[in-house]
């Protein structure tokens, strides 16, 4: 064992962070697994919420959404859907964009769309919620 | 020597899907993926739903004949069993996560088992939503 140690160009200090060559470790992984655990519980509830949308006048709508139960399910729902989606889409440009600035250009419009969705669905959400809209 | 005359035939280039024999395990990873990039850009409908809701009457009005129109509809359909077939995916990967299923017969049940699941669940969720409705 000692042999291999030393066999290592792997410093001291790198072993213990242990975030191997990418740096970042298996944060992206993992976070991709946790909003997947996330969404699946907060999607059946969006569905539902969906579903009890369908057909209510303008009034009935906002009033449902307004209650505090649903607007918080909605929230984390979008906060969740758009870290999945975003690192989702990063493993895609990685795999199929080649050139570097176009790779480089691609990453950041997928961050900049994921951000700008998630933006304006929250501020949507929280607008709705705090009423006087009807 | 005499130089050679070009060949007729284009080289090969690196293979890709076309060459391979497909799998239920090939199709449902790639249909995993396209899931994925379909709800990517499919998140923009609940921004548009969302941000209609806030902006008032008239422009909720306007998203709610969208949606309630049999295009909408058949949109959202659509769009219930590509969340299905991704989230059922993301089960399978889950399974996967933890070492197990990947007997031959495991591996192919499991991704057979969530293309059927995807379907059913599809039309069992709007045969209800349209009878409760």
């Amino acid at each position: 064992m000692a042999e291999t140690k030393s066999a290592s160009i792997r410093t001291p200090r790198a072993r213990v962070k242990g975030l191997g060559a990418s740096g970042h470790g298996a944060e992206h992984f993992w976070m991709q697994r946790l909003t997947g655990a996330a969404n699946l519980l907060l999607m059946i509830a969006f569905a539902v919420i969906v579903a009890k949308m369908w057909g209510r006048p303008y009034p009935e709508a906002v009033a449902l959404v307004a209650q505090p139960v649903v607007a918080i399910v909605l929230l984390l729902t979008i906060v969740s859907a758009t870290i999945h989606m975003r690192l989702g889409m990063q493993v895609i440009i990685e795999d199929y964009v080649h050139g570097t600035g176009l790779k480089f250009a691609a990453l950041t419009a997928n961050t900049f769309y994921a951000v700008a969705v998630a933006a304006a669905c929250l501020y949507a959400i929280v607008r709705v919620g705090l009423g006087g809209l009807v | 020597m005499a130089p050679t005359a070009r060949p007729t035939v284009a080289p090969p280039l690196s293979p890709h899907l076309q060459v391979y024999r497909w799998t239920w395990t090939m199709l449902m990873s790639i249909l995993n993926r396209a899931t994925g990039a379909a709800l990517y850009g499919g998140t923009l409908l609940v921004t548009i739903w969302l941000v209609a809701l806030a902006s008032g009457p008239k422009a909720y009005g306007a998203v709610a004949w969208f949606f309630g129109s049999w295009i909408g509809l058949l949109i959202l359909f659509a769009y219930t069993w590509v969340l299905l077939n991704h989230m059922l995916g993301g089960l399978r990967h889950f399974i996967w996560d933890t070492g197990r299923g990947f007997e031959r017969h495991e591996r192919m049940a499991l991704s057979r088992m969530s293309l059927i699941a995807s379907v059913a669940l599809t039309i069992v969720i709007w045969a209800l939503a349209l009878l409760l409705h």
